[in-house]
């Protein structure tokens, strides 16, 4: 709609998805839950299992637009539309998702990983429709840390913006997902980082190489929202806060 | 002060009611049969010559009514100051979306893709954007100097202080441009027949700049143009001189196409191509004595005014007079200069000059206090104006204002003293940092020195056949209460009911000119002469025998509608009056340079976020000393607002320019802070009066523009012991100078 309004859209006659109910439904089994790409954010937020099981997708809801927004946009728009600056997809890397995608060939299941292949470019068909998000229900026990850094508190679109998972067992990192919006041609899985803490206790030393590493591997821009130099330092800065806050956790047990 | 029945009361907005229920008529609410819809075709190069226009194909070129240059009737510029500024570009372009030609038609939808079509070829000419290009004269881009207006300010010996000084404090100080952001996007309906002449309707803060705009612009006489201003969705400025250009364009297209004409700007045309606060630099140089005197000192005021001169002189004036803020100095050299860029013209703000200057010289107290070892609070007490003690125009302060006073009770408001010693102890520890800041400031009320004389205006009240009263001024509202109040003004007066008095809309045909609503000289100018005109209504009854000295409201408009029907229409005019005493000199800028200043004290307290660098505004405390006020709704509505407005200055509101084009004309990307930025504000006034103003008062609707750039900035100084002298401050620019005096190390904590 964005790219419509500001007459970028070549075509003009569109055809809305609104509001199909095999879209808009959320599904649970024991071991997954399926959530129609249809559904809005307030869907999500308003959702007792996402709350519970998946705070990082109801957090990034929750911060997306305004109240308007979260009530008309979806998660399969968030998804196809392919920002990299897009809130929910880090939750959506953390939780490792996978993707039902339809057309009149059929469905097919595809991991979410790797789904957005370049700025802007998707892995879907362009007859392909993203029918529903798929998540395992395996993450009850972790701890999880999101933060959005924009440029207000309400209506901002990111800079930087972060969902983590994290276990330990004892003072070790036993599990550890990061992911990233905002700060490369698509949302990031922060691989190297997660392995240079994962099986190590968290100390000083750890939090420096973590955010080094995650400085490394992310290739933020200057834009008109931010610099290139903000977004690595403050990317650095949040992986660290994550690592403090998780070890903590431990703490507070 | 003594509280009147009206005067002092919060009564219901004049206008309230019909903007709640959406009966409230804008500019873009009006349909005329017949009308087009207009749009403009503008520069999409800074500088340059015209050389080819191409209108492209597959347009209906036909069905389109187009205006260029030479359509103009009479003079192709936009008169105000100086008639630099073309109404239409006539061979050459001095800045990105400068208006070229005009299209109307009658499918407002047509109108995008028909100027999307037209190809215009330029060469290029090299273009200026930054004050210091302007003043290397690199390229001469206006008149000789790239100039267009300079002041000097001189009081005392200057020459003579450094010697005696124990330090020499220097600094200098930035400010960006700002959108003024009314809700409302800049609008014109236009229309034309030769007996009447032109008429539009408009979203505009002043309707007699746009009588005269049009009268050069359409070679017409006074009788045969007419501004009507439509409701107006908030203005702060950005609807003082640029609608002269819209009405201009749905003028010179209505006469030609022989049909009312609408101009509406989008959101993105609004931002990229109407005024901006100008973007300044402050340099000071101050001698100070071991105990923390200002001698005196210099000052260097400079702005950007843009491609053309417009407002800039009137802005370069209020700056540099508020330059040396609420201080007391035996020896100033004030130079203030506003110079030529090939960015948009800049306009006027809300604050109009003094907001940069006082932000300079806020900042600069507390770089005073550090060098002399003092606190902020200590220098400014050491420094305050006194009365009997004069400003740097020699303006002697003769109302009993105390600043100490003021200052002590908003530290003890505030909660100064305990914050800061309770942030100084947590900030060793915790991961944010907090800080408090204050700013002492003022700012005067009303045109600058001979500016009222000059204007001379008028303003005439009416009894009607209704028994009603009935008040005709140019001024206008825009959200601020210009309606509400002067019809309290007129109820207080003449001891009448406030629903007894209406006010007329503000229309060149029926109003005197009361000059324009800008200035923070409404209220007290235009209400001082409404309360005058008021009471020439009262003589007239009770010299006609129609009422006893103590009349009852009931009786007031029975003796109206006697009158009235007896002798016919009855208006009281009143017209601006110097007082005698009153001392000003162009020349040398000396003296009087406002009737009244209102005085000020804000305190804000901030934590800044070590993890992503970005400041926020925990507390916000504004104490002001405002003659009287007449409104407290109003009053503190005008205060909580213009702060939050400064707050998007401070710290949030940043015109990304390229090639001197702003690139974030969106409000996803042109960031001002929202209800969740926005700390609680704290807002106590002040009531010393005024005898230049209505039952007290002096203007407030700037003041609240000035001291929050300042108090914010010093705190966060207190916060991370590291200085910014530059506005907006963003999360990264705290970064950058945070990394580059390794007070933030590569290291991640
Ligand atoms: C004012 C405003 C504020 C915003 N703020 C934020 C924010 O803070 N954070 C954030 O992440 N986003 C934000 N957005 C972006 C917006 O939330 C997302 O792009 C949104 O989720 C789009 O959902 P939609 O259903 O409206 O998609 P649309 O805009 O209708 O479609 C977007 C794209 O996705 C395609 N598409 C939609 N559904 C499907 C589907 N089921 N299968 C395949 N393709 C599909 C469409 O064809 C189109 O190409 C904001 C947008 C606006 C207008």
């Amino acid at each position: 709609m964005v790219q419509y309004a500001a007459g970028k859209l070549p075509a003009r006659k569109l055809v809305s998805v609104w509001n199909l109910p095999e879209l808009r439904r959320i599904e649970t089994f024991p071991d997954e839950i399926r959530i129609g790409a249809g559904c809005t954010y307030t869907d999500l937020r308003q959702n007792a299992i996402i709350r519970r099981e998946f705070q990082l997708l109801a957090n990034a809801a929750g911060w997306t637009g305004g109240i308007a927004n979260q009530n008309r946009g979806t998660l399969g728009g968030n998804i196809a539309n392919a920002s990299p600056a897009a809130d929910s997809l880090p939750a959506l890397l953390a939780y490792e998702a996978e993707l039902v995608l339809v057309s009149v060939r059929g469905e097919r299941r595809v991991p979410y990983v790797n789904f957005h292949t370049a700025y802007k470019k998707t892995k879907h068909a362009a007859d392909e429709l993203i029918r529903a998000v798929c998540l395992r229900r395996r993450f009850l026990d972790y701890f999880c840390y999101s933060r959005k850094v924009g440029a207000r508190r309400a209506q901002a679109i990111s800079k930087v913006c972060v969902a983590a998972l994290g276990r330990l067992k004892g003072p070790i990192v036993q599990d550890l997902r990061v992911a990233v919006g905002s700060v490369a041609p698509v949302p990031l899985r922060l691989v190297e980082t997660e392995l240079v803490v994962k099986g190590k206790a968290i100390d000083q030393a750890l939090l420096s190489v973590a955010g080094r590493t995650a400085t490394a591997e992310i290739s933020p821009i200057d834009d008109i929202r931010s610099t290139m130099r903000y977004r690595a330092k403050v990317t650095g800065n949040l992986v660290a806060e994550f690592l403090q806050k998780l070890a903590a956790s431990a703490k507070n047990e | 002060m003594t509280t009147g029945r009206i005067v002092g009361a919060s009564v219901p907005r004049k206008e309230g009611r019909d903007k709640l229920t959406g009966k409230a008529q804008y500019v873009d609410d009006m349909q005329l049969p017949g009308m087009l819809y207009g749009a403009t075709v503008r520069s999409r190069i800074p500088r340059g010559k015209i050389k080819k226009i191409t209108f492209g194909p597959g347009i209906a070129w036909d069905e389109f009514t187009v205006v260029s240059a030479k359509d103009i009737p009479g003079k192709n510029c936009i008169a105000l100051i100086v008639d630099d500024q073309s109404c239409l570009a006539d061979g050459i372009v001095n800045h990105q979306e400068e208006p070229i030609l005009l299209l109307a038609h009658a499918d407002r939808h047509a109108l995008p893709k028909a100027v999307d079509s037209i190809a215009i070829e330029y060469d290029p000419l090299p273009a200026i954007f930054t004050i210091e290009e302007s003043e290397s004269q690199s390229q001469i881009i206006w008149g000789t100097d790239n100039t267009f207006k300079t002041y000097l300010v001189e009081k005392g010996d200057v020459d003579g202080i450094w010697e005696r000084a124990d330090h020499i404090v220097e600094g200098e100080y930035t400010t960006g441009a700002q959108e003024q952001l009314y809700i409302e996007n800049n609008g014109m309906i236009a229309a034309f027949d030769p007996q009447h002449g032109v008429t539009v309707w408009g979203s505009l803060q002043c309707p007699f700049y746009i009588h005269k705009a049009l009268m050069s612009l359409c070679n017409l006489p006074a009788d045969k143009v007419r501004v009507v201003q439509m409701e107006t969705g908030g203005a702060f400025g950005g609807k003082e001189e640029y609608p002269s250009i819209i009405a201009g364009h749905a003028a010179l297209l209505a006469i030609k196409s022989g049909c009312p004409v609408k101009i509406i700007y989008d959101r993105m045309e609004d931002m990229a191509a109407t005024t901006k606060r100008h973007p300044s630099r402050t340099r000071h140089r101050t001698a100070v004595t071991k105990d923390g005197k200002i001698l005196g000192g210099e000052i260097e005021f400079t702005i950007d005014g843009g491609a053309y001169t417009t407002l800039s002189p009137v802005v370069v004036s209020r700056g540099a007079i508020h330059a040396g803020g609420p201080y007391y100095r035996p020896n100033v050299r004030i130079r203030a200069r506003a110079m030529a860029t090939n960015a948009p013209p800049h306009g006027a703000f809300r604050g109009f000059g003094a907001p940069q200057s006082l932000f300079a010289v806020e900042r600069h107290m507390n770089r005073i206090a550090q060098t002399v070892g003092l606190t902020p609070v200590e220098i400014r007490q050491r420094n305050f104006l006194k009365p009997g003690q004069t400003t740097t125009t020699e303006q002697a302060i003769r109302e009993n204002i105390d600043l100490e006073k003021l200052l002590d009770r908003a530290l003890q408001l505030s909660d100064y003293h305990s914050m800061k010693k309770r942030f100084a102890g947590e900030n060793a520890t915790g991961p944010a940092k907090k800080g408090i800041g204050i700013a002492a400031f003022l700012h005067g009320a009303g045109f600058t020195g001979s500016g009222e004389r000059n204007l001379g205006s008028v303003v005439e009240v009416e009894a009607c056949a209704d028994g009603s009263v009935r008040v005709l001024v140019s001024s206008t509202e825009f959200g601020q209460g210009t309606k509400t109040v002067l019809c309290q003004i007129v109820a207080e007066t003449l001891r009448i009911g406030y629903e007894d008095v209406t006010i007329a809309q503000a229309d060149t045909d029926d109003v005197p000119n009361s000059g324009p609503t800008v200035a923070s000289r409404t209220v007290m100018v235009v209400g001082k002469l409404v309360q005058s005109a008021a009471l020439g209504i009262k003589q007239t009854l009770t010299a006609a025998g129609v009422i006893r000295p103590a009349y009852s409201a009931q009786e007031f408009r029975a003796a109206c509608r006697a009158y009235v029907a007896a002798h016919g229409a009855l208006r009281s005019s009143a017209r601006f009056e110097a007082p005698s005493d009153v001392f000003w000199d162009d020349e040398k800028y000396r003296g009087e340079a406002y009737a009244a200043f209102a005085w000020a004290v804000y305190i804000a307290a901030v934590t800044v976020d070590m993890t992503t660098y970005s400041v926020s505004v925990d507390d916000f405390l504004a104490l002001q000393e405002v003659g009287k006020v007449l409104h407290p709704v109003l009053a503190r509505g005008q205060i909580a607002g213009g702060v939050a407005q400064a707050i998007g200055y401070t710290l949030y509101e940043k015109v990304v320019w390229q090639n001197g084009r702003m690139q974030n004309s969106q409000m996803t990307n042109y960031i001002m802070p929202t209800s969740v930025d926005l700390p609680p504000m704290r807002v106590f006034f002040e009531e010393m009066g005024n005898i230049h103003g209505a039952f007290g008062a002096k203007g407030i609707g700037e003041l609240p523009m000035d001291g929050p750039a300042p108090a914010i900035l010093n705190a966060v100084e207190d916060a991370l012991q590291v200085s910014f002298d530059s506005i907006p401050l963003l999360p990264e620019d705290i970064y950058e100078k945070l990394a580059s005096e390794a007070v933030v190390e590569t290291e991640f904590r």
